[in-house]
C-alpha cells in the first residue's frame, strides 16, 4: 500500500501549523484570560477520548491476521494496559506489552 | 571545587545559568522515555511507506508523538485528509491547557521567545516546567525562560535524532516482528496511567465502545464521533461527581 505523497505533505504541514497554533493560542495571542470552566472540563478528556477508540479496532481486528482476533495481540494489549494502570509508567507498560506479544506464541506452542 | 565556595546566596538568587542547568537535569528522566517513542515513530512511519524526509518533517514540524501516530494510522486506513487532520488535532487539543497554564509565568516574555516556547511545549517539557514554576513562583522571568530552555535542550534534539534512527534502521526489521502492533501497545501504555479517575475511565470506555460500534461509518468518521461522545461523557461524569459530593 502506498500513500499519496501530496496527501502526506498536506497532513504534515497542516498538522504542524495546527499543533503550533494550539500551543501558541493563549501564550501568544489571547493572553492572561482564564478559560471558562466548561471548556477546561472538556479539554481535560481530549486525549483519553481519542486514543482508546483509535486502538480498540486494532486490538480486536488486527489487519495482520485478516481481522481475526489474535491471542498474542489480545494478551499484549491487556498486559500493556494492566501494567500501565498498576505502575503508572508508560515505559514498563510498553516493555511488558512487547514481551507478552513475543512470548504468547511461544507459550501457546508449548501447550 | 572547594566546598567553601558554596555561598548561602545561591539558593535565594540562583543565577540564570543554574536555572538552565537545573532544567536540563530535571529533563533527563523524560529523555529516556522519548527515545523509544521517537524511534518507534520512525520505524512505523517508514513501514507505512514514508521516506526519511517525510518522517523527519513530521517529527520536526509537529513534535507531538500521539498525534503523529494517529495521523499515520488514519492515512493508512485511507481516511480523507480532513478526517485525518480533525482527529489528530483533537489529540493535541489538550495542549491548549498547557498554553493557558504557562501564561502567568511566561506571558511577559518577548513574542519570539513565546513563539519558540510554544513550538517546544510538548507533554514532557510542560510537565517538568510547570512543576518547577509551582515550586518557585517568584523566580524572575529570565530564570523561568532559562529553565524552560534547559528542559527542552535534551528533549527536542533527542526526539529528532531518535526519529531519524528509527526511520533509517527500522526498514531493516523483518515483518515477523509484528510491528503493526507497536502503535496499539504504545497508545495503551500512554493512556493507562491517565485512567486514574472515574471521568477518565468513563470517557475511555465510551471512546472504545463508540469506535467499535461506529466502525462502519465511512471515511473513518466513526472515531471522531466516538471521541466527541467520550469527551462529553468525561465532562458530564465530572459534573455528576461534583454534584453528588456536595
Amino acid at each position: 500500500m502506498t500513500l499519496d505523497p501530496l496527501e502526506v505533505w498536506i497532513v504534515i504541514l497542516a498538522l504542524g501549523i495546527g499543533t503550533f497554533l494550539i500551543r501558541f493560542s493563549f501564550l501568544g495571542l489571547v493572553g492572561d484570560r482564564p478559560l471558562p470552566e466548561w471548556l477546561l472540563r472538556h479539554l481535560r478528556y481530549t486525549s483519553v477520548a481519542v486514543m482508546p477508540g483509535l486502538v480498540a479496532p486494532l486490538v480486536l481486528w488486527p489487519q495482520a491476521t485478516g481481522g481475526v482476533p489474535d491471542p498474542a495481540r489480545l494478551a499484549a494489549a491487556a498486559a500493556a494496559l494492566g501494567l500501565g494502570i498498576v505502575t503508572r509508567n508508560a515505559l514498563w507498560a510498553i516493555f511488558g506489552g512487547v514481551a507478552t506479544l513475543y512470548l504468547t506464541p511461544v507459550l501457546l506452542g508449548l501447550l | 571545587m572547594a566546598p567553601s565556595s558554596e555561598s548561602p546566596m545561591t539558593d535565594r538568587a540562583a543565577p540564570r545559568r543554574s536555572a538552565y542547568v537545573r532544567g536540563m537535569v530535571a529533563a533527563i528522566p523524560f529523555s529516556l522515555v522519548i527515545i523509544p517513542f521517537a524511534m518507534l515513530f520512525g520505524v512505523v512511519a517508514t513501514e507505512a511507506g514514508l521516506n526519511v524526509i517525510q518522517t523527519m518533517s513530521f517529527s520536526v514540524l509537529v513534535i507531538a508523538g500521539a498525534s503523529q501516530f494517529t495521523a499515520l494510522q488514519l492515512m493508512q486506513d485511507q481516511a480523507p485528509v480532513v478526517i485525518v487532520l480533525a482527529t489528530s488535532l483533537a489529540v493535541n487539543l489538550r495542549m491548549a491547557m498547557y498554553s493557558v497554564a504557562m501564561v502567568p509565568h511566561l506571558g511577559a516574555a518577548p513574542l519570539w521567545q513565546r513563539g519558540l516556547i510554544a513550538y517546544m511545549l510538548v507533554d514532557q517539557s510542560f510537565a517538568t516546567t510547570y512543576q518547577e514554576y509551582e515550586r518557585r513562583p517568584d523566580a524572575s522571568l529570565a530564570d523561568k525562560v532559562a529553565y524552560f530552555a534547559g528542559v527542552v535542550t535534551p528533549i527536542c534534539p533527542l526526539w529528532y535524532a531518535a526519529t531519524w534512527l528509527g526511520a533509517v534502521f527500522g526498514a531493516r526489521i523483518p515483518p515477523e516482528y509484528a510491528l503493526d502492533f507497536a502503535l496499539p501497545i504504545t497508545f495503551l501504555a500512554m493512556i493507562a496511567p491517565a485512567l486514574r479517575t472515574l471521568p477518565h475511565v468513563a470517557a475511555a470506555f465510551v471512546s472504545v465502545l463508540g469506535a467499535l460500534v461506529l466502525a462502519w461509518v465511512p471515511y473513518s468518521g466513526g472515531l471522531l464521533i466516538a471521541a466527541l461522545a467520550a469527551m462529553l461523557t468525561g465532562a458530564q461524569t465530572e459534573i455528576w461527581l461534583k454534584a453528588r459530593a456536595t
